[in-house]
């Protein structure tokens, strides 16, 4: 078959399309459920849409678990050039760089340029360690930014959402959103409709998943309560190199791999960190992500797709 | 004559002495090593004056704050320091601003 960004891409064509030469798993959550096999069994529908999710390269990072996190993150980026079909656009969920320096942000873009798309961005806390405290990448990304740097898009009916939430932490706490940025999300989501689909993207996880490392968001459950009326949510995280799923009511969250180096599962370990695994098993543990939505579908598909197998 | 001389030149001597010993009391130094996500040790007593050096071994970066905001290092890459005097007793509470799961405490007492 041909994957042709420019015919439009039905819901067959896009599940095949995504298993990129056999590199992916193709599964949907539903109800809790991973679900698997539908390829074959989709109806036509009508014309969605495609994007591509990478999360955490920590350019910069040269550490033993990855000597050369600016070379994976080229491998990522060489796997979303050879899908098969144009996604729409890029997400990047945080930690771009190791250090907020400048030569961090450039090679980043650069590296991340080759793959000729709009990329969106949100911060990790490794982006925002410049002298300023976040001035560095404001200045590079901020553009169309509130605040310290979230905002919204739309594209082809779905909502996209871009929050922040690794400034103003406080001792003891996880991930913050902050009062400004809750009383900007109540203003962007009122007037839409309950049928609009939502995908919000953050750095740190928005369901709590080990607080003993500080994984989740103090004031996740205000920014969900705003998104509770919604019958599709998608909610896209990073910064803990792995990936995880949970599914609360209409809100399915997701944690994506790193490009860079795997962390820790919670409870595997005495703390987070990179973790080192022997050079042939480092690939396996980073990846691209792909998101498809088709307009009726309840929940978008998701595919995780590792550097190598 | 020689003898008056050189009990001056004693006395000046213990003086200098004494004034060394101070010097080394004031410039008083501890260190918290950055291990593993950990401040160690989590619970510092110093005396009033003494120089605190933050030293991170972890492989990732770390952010050194005071909770009431009048101290804060750079961001500490593997091996970098971060050195705070600390002159007047009490307690100050610290964390990372990267990792704010990581707490600490110094006390200065006399």
């Amino acid at each position: 078959m041909t994957c042709r960004e420019d015919e439009g891409v039905d819901r067959r064509q896009a599940l095949e399309c995504m298993i990129w030469a056999g590199a992916g798993v193709l599964w949907t959550l539903s109800g809790g459920v991973p679900k698997s096999g539908l390829i074959g069994s989709a109806t036509a529908a009508e014309a969605g849409f495609s994007f591509v999710q990478i999360s955490d390269s920590h350019v910069g990072f040269d550490k033993p678990a990855n000597p050369d996190a600016l070379g994976t993150l080229r491998e990522a980026v060489d796997k979303i050039v050879a899908a098969p079909v144009k996604p729409a656009f890029m997400i990047h969920t945080g930690d771009i760089t190791h250090l907020s320096r400048p030569a961090q942000f450039d090679d980043a873009a650069q590296a991340i340029g080759e793959a000729k798309l709009d990329v969106h961005y949100v911060p990790g806390e490794h982006d925002v360690i410049d002298e300023g405290q976040g001035k560095a990448y404001l200045e590079r990304y901020g553009q169309n930014a509130k605040g310290a740097g979230w905002y919204s898009f739309d594209q082809a009916g779905v909502h996209f959402i871009g929050l922040l939430n690794v400034v103003d932490l406080r001792a003891g706490g996880m991930g913050n959103l902050g009062d400004a940025q809750l009383s900007w999300l109540a203003g962007d989501l009122a007037g839409r409709s309950d049928s609009t689909p939502i995908v919000v993207f953050a750095h740190i996880p928005l369901w709590t998943i080990a607080p003993e490392w500080g994984w989740g968001t103090e004031d996740s459950a205000k920014a969900l309560a705003l998104l509770a009326r919604f019958g599709s949510v998608t909610v896209l995280n990073g910064h803990i190199h792995q990936l995880m799923q949970k599914v609360e009511g209409q809100v399915t969250f997701h944690t994506a791999r790193s490009t860079a180096f795997p962390q820790p599962a919670p409870g595997t370990a005495p703390a987070p960190g990179p973790k080192l695994v022997p050079a042939g098993e480092l690939r396996k543990l980073l990846g691209v992500r792909t998101v498809v939505y088709q307009p009726g579908a309840a929940e978008l598909a998701v595919t995780d797709i590792a550097l190598a197998q | 004559m020689n003898r008056t001389y050189s009990r001056r030149a004693s006395l000046s001597l213990a003086a200098t002495l004494v004034f060394i010993r101070v010097q080394l009391a004031r410039a008083e130094e501890a260190e918290v090593g950055i291990d593993n996500f950990s401040f160690t040790p989590a619970e510092l007593t110093v005396k009033p004056g003494a120089t605190v050096i933050f030293e991170n071994h972890d492989d990732v970066p770390h952010l050194v704050v005071t909770v009431d905001g009048k101290h804060r290092s750079k961001a500490l890459d593997t091996d970098d320091r971060f050195s705070v005097a600390f002159d007047e007793p009490g307690e100050y509470a610290y964390f990372c601003a990267l990792h704010p799961h990581m707490k600490g405490k110094i006390i200065v007492a006399p």
